[in-house]
């Protein structure tokens, strides 16, 4: 493997672990709005979350450069008082594909806060817990293995992600060339063939990974459940 | 501790308009099911939000729709028992006993301590478990501590022993009489079982589709209960064994009572429950008559049911109440009427021991 490969796959690992980690805690509070909440603008809300499941990932990535671009009204504003750049560097990446795998996180999350038994939580809610309490202790446990479901999604659609992330911050080598990328810049050069076929045998390894990961995390929750 | 409620609550085609002061002891919601009763206590509890009124405990004022007062259900303080007891699945028994303890403000009550409420409701054995794997009735008495070590003000029990069989009901009976007299925490406690609130009730609140028709102590009120299973309840002290036929000898301020053994001492405050369908009425004393139970009364009132066909005789023996429940007929034939002596013949007594 060449050291460009390598990359590659190390860019990729942290621009999906990023972008999970930082949109599972976004993640989890608009499941719990969409799940629990008696709003207006609730379907509206809805909407916008899903949005990116069902437009072109290159239309997606295009709005991420009319509002987080170096020029754009938010992306100068962010640049100018925070310092953070998204245009064409890695973070940018992240944040494309925390887009993209939005709605799979929140679909999961919500799911199982809905399937969560809201009897329980006016019983915790009797015995003294705050609203907020009666979530961390009982909402959110109760929901863990749709939430880690959710994340193994968004973190599996991340390392997929190819439309949104090549329009957004284009492909360039050790800052925005994600798996996906090298796979497909690799295939468009003569005798990138074998490099193509590494990493996408690496590409499927971490996929199946991950799923292995999830499943065992349910399976060792599940049977705490169920032990006596 | 005093519990006042005034509220009206309107969902759909019902009406909750419910009005009382509940006293010390037990008070007992009473009514069919769908007359309001969960409404009111969901209410009470902070579950619901009501149309208009005033709820307040202790003169505290929880709920107040004139000013806008609503005290969440976080901050009432006050225990819920639920009807399916809502036991948190991921926590193990003593976790769920200790939920409200972290939120509780320490050292109020004398029921303080897991030990004291474990040894109560006997569930010292169960602590390590999960939920799921508690019976019916192991469930109930862990809500019922979980409840409990929230240090609750007031106590709200929704049908406890609904969804459990006569057998788990026996079982958890007691530990709910000991709560009444040991924890001295009040309880307003829902059920339907005439029998329930014979045995464990101070105060009956009687609901009728929404309406408070009646509230008073369990002596005077439960013989006003329309119920399909209406009766009384007599107080009464075990006076001696006939141990010769195996029976023991109530003394009661209606007279006495012989009944099947019981075990328990001479001097035993006793509660017998008498159901209307099981006492007969005969003008002159009964002679060469297998019932052992015969006591003179005077009749105070006759109400017919509804289609006609039958009418509940209220009687004043020596100033207890008893029921009997006839046929009109029966009725018209004997010509019954308020103030006429007769003699009440028991066909048979249930009884609750204090």
């Amino acid at each position: 493997m060449t050291e460009d490969e390598w990359m590659a796959v190390r860019l990729s690992l942290l621009v999906a672990t990023t972008a999970t980690a930082t949109s599972l805690p976004l993640g989890i509070a608009v499941a719990w709005l969409l799940a629990r909440g008696r709003f207006w603008g609730k379907s509206l809300i809805d909407t916008l979350v899903h949005l990116p499941l069902i437009m072109p990932p290159v239309v997606t990535g295009y709005l991420l450069l009319l509002t987080f671009g170096r020029r754009a009204p938010i992306g100068a504003f962010l640049a100018d008082e925070f310092g953070i750049v998204f245009s064409f560097r890695w973070t940018g990446a992240a944040l494309a594909c925390a887009v993209m795998g939005f709605p799979l996180l929140v679909r999961a999350i919500r799911l199982s806060i809905e399937a969560v038994d809201d009897r329980l939580e006016s019983a915790a809610g009797t015995l003294g817990a705050n609203p907020l309490l009666v979530f961390a202790t009982i909402t959110l446990p109760l929901s863990l293995p749709g939430v880690i479901a959710g994340a193994i999604l968004c973190f599996a659609k991340a390392m997929g992600e190819f439309g949104a992330t090549i329009t957004f911050v284009s492909n360039i080598p050790g800052e925005t060339q994600t798996l996906p990328s090298a796979i497909y810049t690799l295939t468009q050069i003569p005798g990138g063939d074998a490099g193509a076929l590494r990493l996408t045998l690496i590409s499927i390894a971490i996929s199946m990974l991950a799923l292995l990961g999830s499943e065992l995390l349910a399976r060792r929750m599940g049977a705490r459940r169920v032990a006596t | 501790m005093s519990l006042d409620v005034d509220v009206e609550h309107r969902r759909d085609d019902f009406r909750l308009v419910a009005r009382f002061t509940s006293a010390p002891g037990l008070t007992a919601l009473f009514g069919r099911s769908g007359s309001g009763k969960t409404t009111l206590v969901d209410i009470v509890g902070g579950l619901i939000r009501p149309d208009r009124g005033r709820v307040a405990v202790d003169g505290q004022i929880l709920v107040d729709t004139g000013h806008g007062t609503f005290v969440p259900r976080h901050r009432r303080r006050i225990g819920y028992v639920f009807q399916d007891s809502r036991l948190f699945p991921h926590l193990s028994v003593r976790q769920n006993l200790l939920y409200g303890r972290w939120f509780a403000q320490a050292g109020d009550g004398a029921l303080g301590d897991l030990g004291s409420v474990v040894d109560l409701l006997g569930i010292g054995t169960l602590l390590e478990r999960r939920p799921d794997s508690l019976s019916g009735g192991e469930k109930q008495r862990v809500a019922i501590g979980r409840a409990l070590l929230a240090h609750p003000r007031l106590l709200l029990m929704d049908e406890p022993l609904a969804s459990l069989d006569e057998a788990r009901r026996a079982e958890i009976l007691p530990y709910i009489e000991r709560l009444r007299d040991e924890a001295g925490v009040p309880i307003l406690y829902v059920s339907h079982s005439v029998a329930e609130v014979a045995r464990l009730a101070t105060t009956v609140v009687i609901l009728s589709e929404g309406q408070v028709t009646a509230v008073g102590p369990v002596l005077d009120i439960l013989p006003l209960a329309d119920a399909g299973d209406a009766g009384c309840v007599l107080d009464a002290t075990v006076a001696r064994d006939d141990v010769s036929f195996h029976l023991t000898v109530l003394a009661s301020p209606a007279g006495e009572l012989q009944v099947p053994k019981l075990a328990a001492p001479v001097g035993a405050p006793v509660r017998a429950y008498i159901r209307a369908r099981d006492v007969m009425i005969s003008l002159r004393p009964p002679e060469e008559i297998s019932a052992l139970n015969v006591l003179p009364g005077r009749i105070a009132a006759i109400t017919p049911s509804p289609d006609g066909a039958q009418a509940d005789v209220r009687l004043d023996c020596n100033g207890s109440t008893l029921m009997a429940r006839l046929t009109t007929k029966s009725v018209q034939r004997l010509a019954l009427a308020p103030g006429r002596p007769v003699f009440a013949v028991i066909k048979s007594v249930s009884f609750e021991r204090n």
